[in-house]
């Protein structure tokens, strides 16, 4: 009785679950076909010579998938090596700037009981609400005031500006490290400099790899900024949006130079997902 | 061993005096031992300052005047500027704009709610389907203004797939008015739904497990124990996200400059302060936009401090 009652429903129940894991599985595929199908049909393009590029549709993969000659247009005619060595030298130092401000303010944060601590948190706090671009306006007479407009230096500054994001992030792993650490060292007669030099930045190593990583993939991103202050040199984003201009329609060229930019970010997020979704994922809601 | 580890926190229990009396210090340093805190957090405050609250007051500053961003003098003008803003019909009508993306939001919200839920739970590929659907978040902004330039071009990736559906008349997505800020609004799910949906899968993976076991013991199926865990454990982080959309809505800058310019009534807030700021010299009119602007999102995070006020979050 009790078998011939339960093996309809427990089918019914299996049946059930079929669809509704085929509705999950579909769903899915189409998400992932929504993402991709953008970005495959750029790297259709890029391979294709103009004549190709003409007469065969946006679906149609290219004849000759080893044909590099758009990249080497979008690479060479396209000034994205000077955008790769600009973004490179100012990723570089602005990152080597945030680590050691942004791990030296949240020492001085966390570690010491001072007037004003409160207020310091606040600063930091609403400065993540005034908007970016926006207050382009006044920060412009500011760089241009200082004569840093047209100049490297400009962003590199504007970058190294730690946000909050960076400095939450120090604050949160430096709480795990012991503060008896400290003091034993302070015991022996270390100050405070040889204390955050020698134990709590070495310590903080997984927290600086996060806001590297993080900064670095926003610095790589950012557009608005080197536009604004550095128009007669292109980072990678500037570079790239030049190509508005003089490859007016040749988009193949143009699919090259968008894959070029977009590469590395995904050569950086296979090896880094962990890190990447952990720093994202822990800055974002606060 | 034990022993060795544990001697530097005896050495600190023994003598809590050693740590109260430093602070007060000696002067036989060259400077007071209470300015070392100061001397740490001065480079990062300093920045801040220099480069977020002096320009955030020059535009209050700016904003009464009718400065061009040239000239020597800067004239007062009281409200003028504000005034314009909210009577220009150039100026507050491209606040309508945000409207697109603010529904656009509601859209994003309820797919990544779908795809956090099912990815949450085992699934065959999990990882990549995560994968693929993060990685936009991650891509540079030019290169996915390219990308749609391209899937939008008349006989473009859209167009055709379209075709093969039948659609033999598709319209101009970002050549008509009409539909112009749908095309960027979608675009800009597209690119940011993977951070939401991190965000989603980070706070349903927190709940813990045993809580759907003993639903599922209960007789629950998907739908009640969606209804009755996931929404109450992360019903917090969605109020959060949707209050993050109206300042974000407000704020939408990058898709619609690079692939419009703002062209066919596709101009955001934003583009439009830029644009009166640098390309029309009008500093004064243009800072009174920003202050706007930013009087704005103060308000909107202020209410969501009222409304959640003890957002903790951790979804680590």
């Amino acid at each position: 009785m009790t078998t011939a009652h339960h093996a309809p429903e427990s089918g019914l129940l299996r049946a059930r679950r079929i669809t509704a894991g085929g509705a999950k599985y579909l769903s899915l595929v189409i998400a992932a076909a929504v993402t991709l199908v953008p970005l495959v049909t750029v790297v259709f393009a890029s391979f294709k010579t103009p004549a190709e590029y003409g007469s065969t549709g946006p679906m149609t993969p290219p004849a000759n998938w080893f044909n590099f000659a758009n990249f080497a247009t979008a690479f060479d005619s396209g000034g994205m090596l000077e955008g790769f060595l600009n973004t490179g030298i100012v990723l570089a130092v602005s990152l080597a700037g945030t680590v050691f401000i942004g791990t030296m303010a949240a020492y001085g944060l966390d570690r010491f009981e001072f007037r004003g601590k409160r207020l310091v948190f606040g600063l930091f706090l609403v400065a993540t609400l005034v908007p970016g671009v926006t207050s382009q306006v006044a920060t412009f007479q500011l760089i241009n005031g200082m004569g840093l407009y047209d100049t490297r230096t400009a962003l590199i500054l504007l970058f190294m500006g730690t946000d909050i994001i960076a400095i939450y992030l120090f604050i949160q792993f430096m709480q795990s490290i012991p503060a008896s650490l400290d003091e034993a060292a302070m015991l022996d007669g270390a100050n405070r400099w040889t204390i955050y030099w020698m134990i709590v930045l070495p310590l903080l190593r997984p927290a600086i790899a996060t806001v590297v990583i993080i900064k670095g993939i926003a610095i790589y991103n950012e557009f608005y900024a080197p536009f604004l202050y550095l128009p007669s040199e292109g980072l990678i984003s500037t570079s790239l949006f030049r190509f508005k201009g003089p490859f007016g329609a040749q988009w193949e060229v143009i699919s090259a130079g968008t894959l070029i930019v977009i590469i590395p970010t995904l050569v950086a997020f296979l090896f880094l997902q962990r890190w990447i979704y952990k720093g994202l994922t822990t800055g974002a809601v606060k | 061993m034990a022993i060795k580890d544990s001697a530097p926190a005896e050495a600190v229990a023994d003598r809590p005096e050693g740590r109260t009396r430093r602070p007060s210090g000696t002067t036989r340093r060259r400077y007071p031992r209470r300015l070392t805190p100061y001397l740490f957090i001065a480079a990062a405050v300093s920045l801040l300052l220099l480069f977020t609250y002096w320009p955030a007051a020059n535009l209050f500053y700016y904003s009464v005047t009718d400065w061009d961003g040239l000239d020597q003098t800067k004239h007062f003008v009281g409200a003028d500027n504000y005034v314009r803003v909210f009577t220009d019909p150039r100026i507050f009508e491209v606040f309508f704009v945000s409207l697109y993306y603010f529904g656009a939001s509601f859209v994003q919200i309820a797919i990544a709610l779908y795809f956090a839920t099912i990815l949450s739970q085992s699934t065959r590929f999990r990882n990549f389907f995560r994968g693929v659907l993060f990685f936009p978040y991650l891509i540079n902004g030019v290169a996915i203004g390219f990308v749609f330039l391209y899937l939008f071009q008349p006989g473009g990736t859209i167009d055709t797939v379209l075709s093969w559906a039948g659609v033999g008349d598709p319209p101009q997505w970002l050549g008509d008015p009409e539909v112009a800020n749908w095309s960027l609004a979608g675009t800009s799910v597209w690119r940011y739904m993977g951070m939401n949906f991190v965000l989603f899968l980070g706070a349903i993976q927190s709940i813990p497990s045993e809580l759907y076991e003993a639903a599922e013991l209960d007789g629950a199926n998907k739908w009640q124990q969606f209804r009755a865990i996931i929404l109450p454990g992360i019903r917090r982080i969605i109020g959060l996200m949707f209050i993050l959309s109206i300042a974000g809505s407000l704020s939408v800058f990058e898709i619609p400059f690079i692939m419009t310019g703002g062209a066919n009534g596709t101009s955001t807030f934003v583009i439009q302060t830029i644009q009166t700021a640098f390309t029309h010299r009008q500093v004064g009119t243009a800072s009174a936009m920003a202050v706007v602007l930013l009087a704005i999102v103060l308000l909107v995070t202020w209410a969501q401090r009222k409304l959640f006020p003890d957002e903790k979050v951790d979804l680590t």
